[in-house]
Order: structure tokens, then C-alpha cells, then sequence
């Protein structure tokens, strides 16, 4: 049943993620959508795990769904490997360092904001 | 956008989900700081996007494979979170090696994929 539930989610997830992928910056030679996504994402996981999963009572199975399957879909990795690579090779070395910086830096920033947001709300 | 592509991506994305989900099941042992199972979807992902790039594959099946299975297989909001969790936990020599081996051997194994890819 948490295989079928993760699935659907995660279906869910993907499609959203291609979405964004073909409404916004479809020109730009700079990956704003998956980076745009993934800096979401890992603020979305950060505060759903330490807040919401906590605070209200959901079924594990119904966390892993949305939080594995639904966020962890949306974002992606191999994406931002492969949009890497190709600005390397198309002679964008410069963008290419960027993008990479700007995702460590960023998604660390992001997923630490999540967690900062959900404790600030222990209170009430 | 067309109804038949964002299926594609759904199918793709129900699968890359479950399939992530058994593998770090297993691989992610609370016994060793680093998430090994998030890094192996991460790098065999990364892998696997850079062959089917690289062999210039259709439309359909970047969308179905691409986009959807290997897109949802990998993640970077779980691995930002471990991140997290691993400097709270203030292991610092961990946290850059996690850092640097997803992102070095990714990228890396990515371009090997594109390369062995455009040999096809």
C-alpha cells in the first residue's frame, strides 16, 4: 500500500516538476526552472518533516507519500547533472559554476529556512 | 503540452518514486552517517540521464525514462535534508565528503553517460 500511495505521489510530483519545466524561462540558456523546483523542494521537505508531519498526527504512510514520493519527485537531481554538463560543453563554464554553487549553497540555505520556519511555529 | 506527454512523465515518476523508495530503504543504514542509498539514485541516476541524452533518444522516451523515472529516482530535497541533519549533527568531515561526492561524482558519471551515449 506505501508503494502504491509513494507512486502516485511521486507521479504527481514528476508531472508538476515538468510543468514548470515547459511554462517558465523556456528560453533561457540558464536552468531556472529545475533550480527554481529544487530550491522549493528543499524547503517544502525541511519544514513538512519537522513541522507539519509533527504537529498534526498523519500516518507514517501518508508522510512518506508526501515527502518521498510527492517532493522527492518534484525536485530531481539527475537533471541539474546532466543541464551541468551540457553548459560545459556549450561553453558556459562560468554558468555552469554558478548553477552548481548556487544549488549547494542555495539548497542548503532553503532546507535550513524549513526547519528555522517550523521551529519559529513550536510555540503556537 | 499535450495530455499523452504529461502521462509519460506521470508513469515515469510512479516508477522513479517506488524504485528510489526500495532502494534507499535498503541502502540507508542508520549505523553510518552517510546516506549511501540517496547518493547511489543520485549518481546511478545522474548515470543513466547523461546515456539517454547522449543517444539523442526521442521525445517519448526522455519524457517516460528522462523526465519522469529518472527524474523522480533521483532527488534533491532528501538530500538537502540529510545535509542538514548531518551539520546538525556537526560531522563536518562527512558533511563535505556527502557534499562533494554527490556533486563531483554525479556531474562526473553524467558526462561519462553523455559520452558513452553519443557512441550509440
Amino acid at each position: 500500500m506505501v508503494y502504491l500511495l509513494i507512486g502516485l505521489a511521486g507521479a504527481l510530483g514528476a508531472m508538476l516538476r515538468y510543468m514548470v519545466g515547459i511554462t517558465l524561462w523556456t528560453d533561457s540558456i540558464f536552468p531556472f526552472a529545475t533550480l527554481t523546483v529544487n530550491l522549493l523542494g528543499s524547503f517544502l521537505l525541511a519544514w513538512l518533516t519537522t513541522a507539519l508531519f509533527k504537529r498534526i498526527s498523519i500516518s507514517p504512510m501518508l508522510a512518506s507519500a508526501i515527502g518521498t514520493g510527492f517532493v522527492g519527485s518534484f525536485t530531481t537531481f539527475s537533471t541539474l547533472s546532466v543541464e551541468t554538463v551540457e553548459m560545459m560543453t556549450n561553453g558556459h563554464a562560468i554558468l555552469a559554476i554558478l548553477y552548481v554553487a548556487i544549488s549547494i549553497i542555495g539548497g542548503m540555505f532553503m532546507s535550513r529556512i524549513g526547519f528555522k520556519v517550523s521551529r519559529e511555529g513550536e510555540g503556537i | 503540452m499535450t495530455l499523452f506527454n504529461l502521462v509519460l512523465v506521470g508513469i515515469g515518476g510512479f516508477a522513479g518514486a517506488i524504485a528510489r523508495f526500495t532502494v534507499s530503504k535498503s541502502l540507508n543504514n542508520s549505523s553510518t552517517t552517510m546516506p549511501i542509498g540517496t547518493l547511489a539514485v543520485n549518481i546511478l541516476g545522474s548515470f543513466l540521464l547523461g546515456l539517454i541524452t547522449g543517444m539523442q533518444a526521442n521525445e517519448a522516451i526522455i519524457l517516460l525514462v528522462g523526465t519522469g523515472f529518472l527524474g523522480a529516482f533521483t532527488t534533491f530535497s532528501t538530500f538537502k535534508l540529510e545535509v542538514i541533519q548531518i551539520h546538525f549533527k556537526q560531522y563536518k568531515k562527512a558533511l563535505i565528503t556527502y557534499i562533494l561526492l554527490t556533486y563531483g561524482v554525479g556531474i562526473v558519471m553524467s558526462f561519462i553517460g553523455y559520452v558513452v551515449g553519443r557512441l550509440f
